[in-house]
């Protein structure tokens, strides 16, 4: 499998899940895991392109495909993707372990659709729980985001 | 170059790590470490007649299964955290039970493997022997104590307090009109995303052991495990890393896998770590939220309350190890904003076979607020006056502070209000909320809320100028993402003169500061903020001492700006704040960085021996902050609602808040705090609640069937603020952590009764609810007109 | 938690997929996983044998047939949520899978296997009833089609063997006057009660085992739902009749 474009190896273990895979086997911490039920959307990375919940794959299922997780936005020391910076520039984030899952959902999101309305915006950012910021903050991200991709 | 940070809206110096996902949480921590898995009771109440692990111990993978018979400490008793003379009848939980289990989720067992995986399928084969047990569940069932939780706690009361201001009988007697209210909250849940998790290793060469813990108070963790496995404080350090929210369960310390897995690394000779998973964290991490209350008010004609008497049970859980703080803090707070000439309250904390309570944020305030609330809104039903009239006659005034309630408080002294202005923000928030929106079934939400906030004991702090002119500072305390880094920074920084980018702030690990108490209370700011500052205000003082020396100058006449320590009005008279640290530690040998300055040939400043008596090297101090008492922040929530007639769904059409969290430190973040809070409110207001069975079995463990809200469910929030300084501590500042929550109940509570004309006395709230209570009210009318 | 144990097939054609779950005793089918795979992480399903059939190629199509539009089995519900041929022929299908779950479950979720699954409170099994559907199954033994009245038999229940895979779902036309509304706590959650209109034709989901067709002058007749934390039979009877009512209001 491709690993925010390189190659990464898949477990041998079929039963190993596409997140622990990336955590523990590939040392990508960046997604989080908040459930395993595919609710909570910690868990979020790009399949191919879009959005999906790591927690619901076993990693042999990414074999052939291409995985973008959050440490593949920006690389190190480069700034920070325009939705990165959206987070930052409007306090879309207070304790960060939601925040990679949504990111990843709101690139996912612009990609589909880079002029969200406010409803629209609420319906994309709808299949993520975020328990310290209330999401007033991540609504005005989004549109932050919109705003600094269409730059 | 901005020399005042304070009031700022500085953007966080944590975000750039967390959004690159270059966070780390406990569970990021692998290192080679062994995982583990918790076998738990499925039964709510029952005696363990045996454990048969043998099966597990075998399982290809297996390195360890303990249960208590295992454990050196297994026959010891975990602490209880906040001993109380009230608590009378305390009982806590050891950390694998061998004997009875008490509630669904105790801890039975624990196995340790190469993997996560085969802990769980070992698990899977751990046997035990239960025999099931009477469970008593709610409050209601507790009291009337026809089984008990604990054999050896009649009425299965665990404590009992009661407090009187005045003379609340005969007040009674007086008053012209009384009511009789009757309110209940169901249990409900803190819910982090982030689940808890523990790692540690023990180092044979270094005597050491080293602990990464998702708590909210590393300090006490690591004085627990010094006591418990012998060591000195010194060979145990522990971190609490980037943390994925808190909200109270992560202040519950000790917890069994805080004591299981430092011992299992101690004796397996690997690193051994334990992750949470969510389903486990619904009944195995604490709870809060369940109390009755049976309320008595006497008043006048003008709706001024001239009585209140409030006797209400507490759900503690199976076990007590937070003590009564919860039941204290309702009590304390109970009164809220209002005078309450002559006021008794008391409370009886009862065990239940279910999951033990500790603090949630609010932590006890959320059903004081919401007692006092609906008390207020029933004479201002009965009197047919307006609801925010009846408040406006019963606030307390702006100038009567300090104002004492008469009540105990927290921290073991009484509450007394030091400042505010109550009837300010009752004004600003009605003015905000503007007009009643057209439509059928709307309502209006109102309710105002008082907040302790900065308790003790004290908290310090850590200040050190490097020879590069950075600043360096640590905290014992951690975060969980209140911004403590960056609001840190911005007190530093304006002591110390330089840029918040220049500073960069350490918390929550022992190894770089190791005393102090913990994040919770909304207190973090307040104490540890404060402790910055005085740490900070010792560096600057020192500064000007050592640069006075060079600059021949009076240490008075020197200020920091612009990372200088210059002359006041002469700022060309100056030297970088950097070159005074060099300055400050007399060295024979340079290492580079500008350090030949300080060797013993260049030139000197002064005569007599390189260091004064009594004076140190370095440009560093470390500093103190211990409040007198709490300081109290107020505010006031004020909504339009509306209730769909035929779905009952809730629609939020506007929510106003104006708090006043005294001197605001970093406006970005309060609101931050608030909106959270606010959100955490209207989902256990109308979506959350623990659906605990009469067996005692939690039904809706899953995030599937506990509705926490997502954006889609939670309405913009409109926020103002006022600012009273508290004059309790020198930045004048209060703590706001909890401000959201408190009142919502409250506000969702009354708008729904405005909305819908059927009386709310209780929370959680949901469409069924309004359902049933509507049938309800349609057949009492109904038998009403037969009659 | 983690999954139990299993023994993983990845097929890379039909046939091969069909002599799997021929010759396996005890094997699940993993299309989309969006429903499977929280029943494995809660341990809840503990099937010995999963057959991935994401490998299958050209198994994903979505085409006008027969008056109506076929979804194969690997068709994503985001790509029946976007594809031209549904919006066009069938745009209640469309306007019900937008209802399902969040964009992000729906990437990889499939139209058949919300329709295998066969969850009492789903959308998909509502419409494809509602419309008067089929589905086409195939197994080693060969391939059959079975009509929508005869494919929902119980919760979580359908008449396919256990050796038959679900290949392709074939939703009639939509008429003009179709629509779908549902009740749920949350946006995206499953629903207390749904209605699925198509013409005069009315179908219930989340309030009988399966989903049902309904007179819509007297929709709840008949009706025993069950009860859960968020819904008595009771409301959930109330919440379907203002629902019918809604759909039928037009």
């Amino acid at each position: 499998m491709k690993v925010n474009g390189a190659d990464r190896p898949a477990p041998a273990d079929p039963r190993r899940l596409l997140s622990d895979h990336l955590r523990h086997d590939l040392g990508l911490t960046g997604t989080h895991v908040g459930c395993e039920h595919g609710v909570c959307g910690c868990c979020t990375v790009l399949l191919d392109g879009a959005p999906v919940r790591s927690c619901l794959m076993l990693a042999v299922q990414a074999e052939g495909h291409h995985i973008t997780t959050i440490e593949g936005l920006a690389a190190k020391g480069s700034p920070l993707h325009p939705v990165q910076q959206a987070f930052h520039e409007t306090h879309g984030l207070q304790c960060g372990f939601c925040t990679p899952g949504f990111v990843m959902s709101v690139v996912g999101l612009l990609a589909r659709n880079p002029n969200p309305t406010a409803e629209e915006i609420d319906e994309g950012i709808s299949g993520n729980l975020c328990r310290c910021t209330g999401y007033a903050s991540i609504r005005r991200a989004v549109q932050r985001a919109a705003e600094l991709s269409r730059q | 170059m901005t020399t005042r940070w304070f009031g700022e809206r500085v953007h966080r110096v944590e975000d750039d790590r967390l959004l690159r996902g270059q966070g780390r949480f406990t569970d990021d921590i692998d290192e080679g470490a062994l995982e583990s898995y918790i076998v738990r009771s499925p039964h709510a109440h029952a005696r363990i007649r045996s454990i048969d692990v043998t099966a597990a111990r075998a399982v290809p993978g297996v390195a360890a299964v303990y249960t208590a018979a295992d454990l050196p400490f297994g026959q010891t008793d975990l602490p209880i955290l906040i001993p109380h003379p009230n608590l009378t009848h305390g009982r806590t939980q050891r950390c694998l039970a061998s004997e009875v289990v008490r509630y669904a989720g105790e801890a039975v067992a624990f196995v340790v493997a190469e993997s996560r995986a085969i802990a769980e399928d070992a698990a899977e084969l751990v046997e035990v022997d239960y025999e099931p047990l009477p469970v008593v569940i709610t409050p209601e069932v507790a009291a009337r104590a026809e089984h008990l939780v604990h054999d050896d706690v009649p009425g299965n009361v665990a404590a009992e307090m009661k407090q009187e201001v005045g003379d609340v009988d005969a007040a009674l007697a007086a008053a012209p009109h009384h009511q009789r209210l009757h309110f209940r909250y169901e249990r409900a849940a803190a819910a982090p995303m982030e689940a808890r998790a523990v790692w540690a290793r023990w180092s044979t060469a270094e005597h050491k052991l080293t602990v990464y813990d998702s708590t909210q108070s590393p300090t006490s963790i690591r004085g627990g495990l010094a006591v418990l496995f012998g060591l000195p404080e010194a060979s145990v350090e522990v971190i609490a890393p980037d943390v994925g929210g808190g909200f109270g369960p992560k202040i519950m310390l000790f917890y069994p896998d805080e004591l299981l897995v430092p011992y299992a690394a101690m004796t397996l000779g690997r690193p051994v770590k334990w992750t949470e998973d969510r389903q486990e964290h619904f009944t195995a991490v604490n709870q809060e939220r369940a109390q009755v209350h049976e309320v008595e008010v006497g008043f006048d004609g003008d709706g001024k309350v001239l009585a209140l008497s409030d006797d209400f049970i507490h759900d503690g859980g199976a076990y007590t190890p937070y003590g009564i703080i919860l039941p204290i803090i309702t009590a304390g707070q109970l009164p809220g904003p209002y005078r309450v000439p002559n006021l008794r309250v008391r409370f009886r904390d009862v065990y239940t076979n279910a999951t033990p309570t500790s603090p949630y944020r609010g932590a006890g305030r959320p059903h004081a607020c919401f007692v006092m609330e609906r008390t207020l809104d029933a004479i201002a039903a009965e009197l047919g006056l307006e609801r925010a009239e009846v408040r406006r006659r019963n606030l307390i005034q702006p100038d009567e502070f300090p104002y004492d309630v008469g009540l105990a408080w927290q921290d073991g002294n009484s509450v007394v209000y030091d400042s505010g202005d109550y009837p300010a923000l009752l004004e600003k928030a009605l003015h905000s909320l503007g007009p009643r929106p057209t439509g059928d079934h709307v309502g209006m939400g109102l309710a105002m809320y008082v907040e302790g906030t900065g308790v003790g004991p004290y908290e310090g702090a850590h200040v050190q100028v490097l020879v590069s002119g950075r600043v360096v500072a640590a905290t014992g305390i951690p975060s969980q993402g209140q911004a403590h880094a960056t609001v840190w920074a911005q007190i530093v920084a304006d002591e110390l003169g330089v840029d918040v980018a220049d500073v960069e702030v350490t918390s929550g690990d022992t190894r770089r500061f190791a005393w102090g108490v913990g994040t919770f209370a909304s207190r973090g700011a307040v104490t540890a903020g404060n402790a910055m500052g005085v740490a900070a205000r010792m560096v600057a003082e020192k500064a000007k001492q050592v640069a006075a020396d060079h600059l021949e100058a009076d240490p008075a006449d020197l200020e920091l700006a612009g990372g200088q320590v210059r002359v006041k009005g002469s700022p060309q008279r100056g030297m970088p704040l950097g070159a005074v640290a060099v300055l400050s530690n007399p060295v024979r040998y340079a290492f580079g960085g500008g350090t030949e300055a300080a060797t013993q040939f260049t030139a000197r400043a002064r005569t007599g021996p390189p260091l004064r008596e009594g004076e140190q090297p370095g440009l560093e101090a470390t500093g103190y902050y211990s409040p007198p008492g709490s300081t109290w922040a107020a505010g006031c929530h004020a909504a339009w609602v509306r209730v769909d007639p035929r779905s009952f769904r809730l629609e939020i059409l506007k929510y106003v808040v104006v708090h006043d969290c005294g001197r605001v430190i970093n406006p970005m973040v309060v609101e931050g705090q608030i909106e959270g809070g606010v959100a955490q409110g209207i989902g256990g207001a109308f979506y959350e609640r623990l659906a605990y069975d009469a067996e005692g079995q939690l039904r809706n463990a899953s995030f599937m069937e506990f509705l926490m809200p997502y954006a889609t469910e939670i309405p913009p929030i409109q926020i103002e603020h006022i600012e009273t300084p508290s004059p309790l501590n020198p930045l004048g500042i209060k703590g706001v952590g909890e401000a959201g929550v408190i009142p919502v109940g409250a506000v969702i509570a009354s708008a729904v009764e405005e909305a819908f004309g059927v009386q709310i006395t209780e929370m959680p709230l949901s469409p069924l609810k309004l359902f049933e209570l509507a049938a309800q009210s349609t057949s009492a009318s109904t038998s009403t007109s037969t009659r | 938690m983690k999954p139990p144990p299993f023994q993983y097939h990845a097929p890379a054609t039909v046939e091969e997929a069909c002599a799997l779950l021929q010759s396996l005793d005890d094997a699940k089918v993993l299309a989309g996983g969006q429903s499977l795979m929280p029943l494995l992480n809660f341990r809840l399903a503990r099937p010995a044998h999963l057959v991935d059939i994401n490998r299958i190629v050209g198994f994903d199509r979505i085409y006008e047939r027969d008056g109506g539009v076929a979804v194969q089995a690997l068709a994503r519900q985001a790509a029946v949520e976007d594809s031209e041929v549904v919006a066009r022929v069938c745009p209640l299908l469309r306007d019900a899978v937008r209802l399902v779950a969040h964009r992000v479950i729906r990437n990889r979720g499939t139209v058949c296997g919300s329709l295998a699954h066969a969850d009492p409170a789903s959308e998909l099994p509502a419409v494809l009833l509602a419309l008067g559907g089929s589905v086409v199954v195939v197994s080693s033994r060969g391939g059959r089609v079975i009509s929508v009245a005869n494919l929902f038999t119980g919760v979580f229940e359908t008449s396919l063997e256990p050796d038959e895979l679900l290949a392709e779902a074939w939703f009639p036309a939509s008429p003009p006057q179709s629509a779908i509304y549902e009740e749920s706590r949350r946006h995206g959650d499953f629903a207390l009660a749904g209605v699925v209109r198509a013409g005069d034709r009315l179908a219930l989901f989340g309030v009988a085992p399966t989903p049902v067709l309904a007179d819509p002058s007297d929709p709840a007749r008949g009706l025993q739902p069950s009860g859960d934390l968020e819904a008595t039979p009771e409301f959930r009877v109330h919440l379907l009749r203002a629902l019918a009512a809604r759909a039928f209001a037009a």
